[in-house]
């Protein structure tokens, strides 16, 4: 089978099972559901696993269309794949985090109604991603990139009795839509310049970009360059949850936990670090949109990983420390890392779905409560998900040897290396942020399985450790986690795996590592006189003794600094400045020009006016039609008279 | 495959025909009057296999030309013919009746022959208004359609059906008589009421723009463009489930149509001096009627609102030319536009048909157009939800739905222009979604909202083929849009020339 | 010696009369409708006059078309207003304003 027919496998198989689960619903079993789209995201496994072994193998990059879908006025809008070292790594992430969550949806819905409907979405969600991955222009990006938006947005309105969970898909669903209005204007930009929507034919024509300007106000020229990447970031900025468009990630949470591991953390996500990285010929050529990228990216970094300091939703502050990791990739990319970025989503995707995943068994054992407060030495009741979610912690904070450890410790390096304005603001921010990794992870760890037993005897007694499709996932996620750095950092980020996907992967930051790289050893030895080991011990420590050895020391605290507390949970006040200001707001415009302009002056005046104003006239001229027949006589004389008179005169 | 003769008027006369011989059949043998009504709508239909198929890709010029002496002392001829612009819509035409008549099987209680006749008849009509070559014969059918609309709506609709049909009617009229001022006018000027010999009559500058004004009173009205726009919300709340339906699939296009049969090609000079007021006034459009859709409360006056946000894009697509020229000295992209403008007056003409259809699968259930009469409408009705939410995303411009293709045609076209415009044109990107889909969330989404909702029983085979047929159209052309615009091709370059040909 | 103008002179003031009649009288519709009679009377007048002075008979054939033409014309306007004053009780011309714009 030619490679072009194995990604048209890879992307139809999860498809045709979401059709299949969707649309036949209550009419074909659970069972064959499940077993449907699990064989198809389990061929798309297979085979991006085999296209990935090939492309290490050093296959040639793949760039072909399928076919045409529209050409309107000379510009010819294909679909087709990209598939190169990128995409590659992307698919089988992808693919296999979603075989993960596919098995331990088994066990999490099992008894949920719309069972079939959840399978079908999470493969319709498989197929979208990989769209967007394995495209190989603007328009199927955007399609995927919207298409993955969709299925997000059904899945966090999966439970659609409840009030929040349709609140929040809105929310998502409309957040992301004001990012991909940025992005859209970014490939109108692109087309206007570079004539092409294949990303190729666009890369070879960016000097035609370079040395334009566009004037957005009179007198004010703007690069074109930057315009194209800081209209695209805006998409990035919605999809990866980016300050400020992050409001959505929290309240995501509303939906199934393995969508929160799956989209909400794994992949979608994780697009806009892709999208940015896919488009790193394109970003290279612009310091201004690197300058704007890398502070977003750090700013996202530690101020949304405060948040997670003081949530007690054991999802949400998972959610938290998700926009915090985001923020490291972003700044990364910022910071001309992309190698970087795109290796911390790598082991982000294993250990962030682990955790999330675990998070679920949690749930699941806890009877669907999310409360951490109520939780407290589940570490004897369920062994495997506290070894592998402290796996995850461990490899979140960058504990040495762990995933986490290579990709943050990188990012860190690279960033204090870069030469992108707002490094140096980003540095503190990414080295800050790192303490409070560690802080609010073990803080997790520490409320939800050691100390005191805080859930009621009901749910004590019928504690259990999860079934095996369950911890099976957990246990396939965890392995990853722990050796996925220790095998990979070398040739993903130091060797020339990207040479040929991303713009400047040999020089740039990166590069100015790799010289001083002797392996994964030395680099783990290299960290012990790194502070940011140390800062991440700290982080461990402090939550040690916050919540283990004195657990009534952050309500002290709390009411010590009791602004600072508010305004943290209180997120900084987005939430409520998006509903008091931007959507009262709109809404009022809205009602305004409704009542005001198309009611009042439009019908009002306008219309129904110009229908008085003849009324009025014609108010007066009715009173000539009297009704009485003399008056009507009266007038025939009268004109006969005159028009006699008037022809008399004339002759 | 071989082209029956005369297809056109095959096309023109056999709904009316069908029409009148329902109205003879009268209401007590209604049962096979239903059936006639729907074998001549599908015999419409097939007949549009071998006028699809046998179409000329490669000509602009008119084709299935049909020429016969109609008034003599006037000079007017019976003269039929279509080109790629014309296609579409007659397709689209014929597409939508069939569905607008099984919809209404048996929901219509009153009167249910002469229903059908009167969008038979207005069938015929309106595919007579897209093949005329004839201005006189345009005209003839144009304001002929009106009347079986004005009955549609003034007899079975609901309580102010009065007030509406007489706004929509004087509204419409009013713009249309205009629009005869200025055939009557090219016609004393050149001697021929052919439209494509208007094309080609020289004109100065005064007469173009008093002529533009003039079709653009017509057009503006029928798109319905901001400011004008008011008598569509009231039209389409009051008219009954199919009129609604054909009013926002047809009618509007036929505005759009206009512009581009009309305005455009006989008065090039003035479309490039006054294309500012068309581009303002469809900017307008999309934002300021993106926000008066978010906040209705009554369902089939949001979808009004929001077909009148995406025309917008139809006559911002269309008369972007100009401006791409001055900008960049090309003509590179006009041509996108234009096909912008006519994939979304297609792809509108299904969105929000079948969003029409659905508000009218749930009134006849609950008799209530009020949104919050509903809520969880998903619990009761999953198989509906599925149709409302897959539609609520076209009319939202998700890519892989007809929907996303004129948009983004569009928006691509107008940036060559002024980046502004681009700017204002992707709003309805946010703002499409905002108001679609809290309309979604308001009356699909949720538990069970009350007694109403809870006896709701989904869909029946009648209305899952109509919006089954709907969707899959919707999604056809998301995905594969390269058939469209292939027809449309020749004809929108050779339009594209005529514009840039100054006539003075 | 009675000259043609005397004729005429006699049928313009019957017209003037009955035309006066017409608009002056508010109180009666059965006068409206002798009002009437005297008109087509002053046009017969004519019509015979110029007969008898040109010598042509052309006009008095007219005069028995008018004649029989003003008693249909008596009848249906009698039965008119029959059926009015059943309606309305009334014939008093000033209450009849239906034609009111």
């Amino acid at each position: 089978m030619s490679i072009v027919n194995l990604c048209l496998l890879i992307v139809l198989a999860p498809l045709a099972a979401a059709i299949v689960a969707g649309l036949g619903g209550r009419l074909i079993s659970r069972a064959a559901a499940h077993t449907l789209c699990i064989a198809g995201v389990t061929v798309s496994f297979a085979a991006s696993a085999w296209i990935l072994d090939q492309m290490l193998d050093g296959a040639p990059v793949l760039n072909q269309s399928i076919y045409t879908w529209g050409v309107s006025d000379g510009l010819s809008m294909e679909i087709g794949f990209l598939v190169d070292n990128l995409s590659a790594l992307m698919m089988t992430v992808v693919t296999f985090v979603s075989l993960a969550v596919h098995v331990y949806t088994i066990g999490y819905m099992r008894d949920d109604p719309g069972y079939q409907r959840f399978f079908a979405y999470i493969s319709l969600f498989t197929f979208a991603m990989l769209m967007l991955v394995m495209s190989n222009n603007f328009l199927q990006l955007f399609f995927g990139w919207e298409a993955v938006g969709l299925v997000s947005y059904l899945l966090i309105g999966f439970w659609y009795k409840r009030p929040t969970a349709i609140f929040a898909n809105y929310k998502a669903f409309i957040v992301n839509r004001i990012g991909d209005f940025g992005f859209i204007v970014g490939i109108a930009v692109i087309v206007a310049y570079m004539g092409s929507l294949d990303y190729m034919e666009v890369f070879e024509r960016i000097p035609r970009a370079i040395g334009h300007d566009l004037f957005l106000t009179p007198g004010e020229p703007s690069k074109v360059i930057t315009v194209i990447c800081v209209a695209l970031f805006l998409g990035a900025m919605g999809k990866s949850a980016q300050l400020p468009l992050h409001v959505w990630l929290p309240d995501s949470m509303e939906g199934p936990t393995p969508i929160s591991a799956l989209i909400h953390a794994a992949t979608m996500v994780t697009a806009g670090i892709f999208m940015v990285a896919r488009m790193s010929p394109l970003f290279q050529m612009s310091p201004d949109a690197l300058h704007f990228i890398v502070v977003i990216g750090a700013t996202t970094a530690l101020f949304m990983g405060l948040l997670g300091l003081v949530n007690n939703d054991i999802k949400r502050v998972i959610a938290y420390s998700t926009l915090s990791q985001l923020g490291y990739m972003t700044a990364a990319l910022g910071a001309g890392a992309y190698g970087a970025s795109i290796f911390h989503l790598m082991t982000h995707a294993f250990f962030k779905a682990l955790l999330f995943l675990a998070a679920g068994s949690v749930i699941i054992g806890m009877h669907h409560e999310q409360d951490m407060r109520r939780m407290g030495g589940l570490k004897r009741y369920m062994p495997i998900t506290y070894w592998t979610c402290l796996i995850g912690s461990l490899a979140l904070i960058g504990f040495p040897g762990f995933s986490g450890f290579f990709s943050k410790d990188i990012i860190i390096e690279a960033i204090g290396h870069s030469d992108t304005e707002g490094a140096g603001y980003a540095y503190w921010c990414v080295l800050i942020g790192v303490f409070v990794t560690a802080l609010y992870s073990f803080r997790l760890v520490f409320m939800t399985f050691h100390g005191r037993e805080r859930m009621d005897e009901h749910t004590r007694e019928h504690l259990h450790e999860s079934p095996w499709v369950v911890t099976l996932p957990l246990i396939a996620l965890a392995i990853p986690s722990i050796a996925i750095g220790w095998l990979t950092v070398g040739p993903i980020v130091f060797g020339d795996f990207f040479a040929g996907a991303i713009a400047h992967a040999q020089d740039g930051p990166l590069a100015e590592l790799g010289r001083e790289f002797h392996g994964p050893a030395a680099f783990v030895m290299h960290a012990i006189r790194s502070p940011v080991l140390y800062l991440a011990l700290g982080g461990i420590v402090a939550a040690w003794y916050l919540y283990l050895k004195r657990p009534e020391l952050p309500d002290r605290i709390a009411t010590r600094y009791a602004r600072l507390y508010r305004l943290l949970v209180n997120k900084y006040y987005f939430d409520w400045f998006n509903e008091n200001v931007v959507a009262s707001g709109v809404r009022s415009f809205g009602t305004g020009l409704w009542k005001r302009g198309d009611e009042t002056v439009i019908d009002g005046w306008l219309v129904n006016g110009s229908a008085r104003t003849i009324g009025a006239l014609a108010l007066i001229v009715r009173r000539v039609q009297s009704g009485y027949l003399y008056h009507y006589a009266f007038a025939m004389i009268i004109g006969l008279s005159l028009l006699l008179g008037w022809l008399l005169l004339r002759s | 495959m071989p082209v029956p003769a005369k297809i056109l008027s095959w096309l023109i006369w056999l709904p009316i025909a069908a029409g009148v011989l329902v109205l003879l059949l009268g209401e007590r043998r209604i049962a096979l009057g239903r059936w006639v009504a729907l074998a001549a709508s599908l015999s419409t239909l097939v007949l549009c296999v071998p006028l699809w198929a046998g179409f000329d890709l490669t000509t602009h010029a008119l084709q299935y030309g049909e020429k016969e002496p109609w008034i003599g002392a006037l000079n007017a001829w019976y003269h039929l013919g279509i080109d790629g612009i014309a296609l579409p819509l007659i397709v689209l035409t014929v597409f939508m009746t069939p569905l607008v008549i099984i919809s209404a099987w048996t929901t219509i209680e009153r009167r249910p022959a002469q229903y059908f006749a009167a969008f038979l008849v207005m069938e015929g009509l309106m595919i007579g208004v897209f093949s005329a070559a004839d201005a006189l014969l345009f005209y003839v059918f144009w304001e002929a359609m009106l009347i079986p609309m004005f009955l549609i709506i003034g007899i079975w609709g609901g309580t102010r059906r009065v007030y509406a049909t007489i706004k929509f009617f004087l509204y419409t009229f009013l713009g249309s008589v205009l629009m005869l001022v200025a055939l009557i006018w090219l016609y004393l000027d050149g001697g021929s009421y052919e439209i494509a010999a208007m094309h080609r009559l020289p004109l100065g500058m005064t007469e173009q723009v008093l002529i533009f004004l003039a079709f653009f009173a017509a057009f503006a009205v029928k798109v319905p463009m901001w400011p004008v726009h008011t008598w569509l919300p009231d039209a389409h709340v009051e008219a009954p489930t199919g009129g609604s339906v054909i009013l926002a699939a047809i009618m509007l296009k036929m505005g759009g149509y206009g512009f581009l049969r009309f305005s455009l090609p006989i008065a090039p000079d003035a479309s490039r001096e006054l294309d500012w007021l068309i581009i303002t006034l469809s900017l307008i459009a999309i934002a300021y009627i993106g926000f008066v859709a978010l906040v209705q409360r009554d369902m089939k006056k949001l979808i009004a609102y929001s077909s009148i946000a995406h025309m917008g894009f139809v006559t911002l697509g269309a008369f972007v030319a100009y401006d791409i020229w001055q900008t960049t000295g090309s003509v590179s992209g006009a041509a996108m536009g234009l096909d912008g403008a006519m994939v979304q007056m297609v792809s509108h003409g299904l969105v929000s048909g079948a969003l029409f259809l659905c508000v009218g699968v749930l009134y006849d259930r609950l008799h209530t157009r009020d949104i919050s009469a509903y809520g969880g409408v998903v619990n009761t009705m999953p198989v509906f939800a599925f149709f409302a939410v897959l539609f609520a995303m076209a009319n939202a411009g998700l890519p892989g739905t007809s929907g996303f293709v004129g948009e983004f045609l569009v928006i691509v076209a107008v940036f060559k222009a002024n980046f502004w415009y681009a700017f204002v044109a992707a709003l309805t990107l946010i703002l499409g979604a905002a108001y679609t889909l809290w309309l979604v969330k308001r009356v699909i989404w949720g538990d069970v909202g009350n007694d109403g909702v809870a006896s709701l029983k989904d869909l029946n085979v009648r209305e899952f083929i109509v919006l089954a047929t709907l969707a899959l159209a919707v999604l056809f052309i998301g995905v594969w849009p390269a058939p469209l615009l292939d027809v449309m091709r020749p004809t929108i370059s050779f339009l594209v020339e005529q514009l840039m040909v100054s006539k003075l | 010696m009675i000259t043609l103008s005397h004729y005429l002179l006699l049928a313009g003031l019957l017209f003037a009369i009955a035309v006066a009649g017409i608009f002056i009288n508010r109180k009666n519709v059965i006068l409206l409708l002798m009002c009437i009679e005297l008109m087509l009377l002053a046009v017969n007048f004519n019509f015979v006059a110029f007969s008898r002075f040109l010598g042509i008979l052309d006009g008095q054939i007219f005069v028995f078309f008018i004649l029989t033409v003003a008693a249909a014309e008596a009848a249906i306007g009698l039965a008119i207003l029959v059926v009015l004053f059943r309606q309305r009780r009334s014939i008093n011309v000033e209450e009849l304003d239906a034609m009111k714009g």
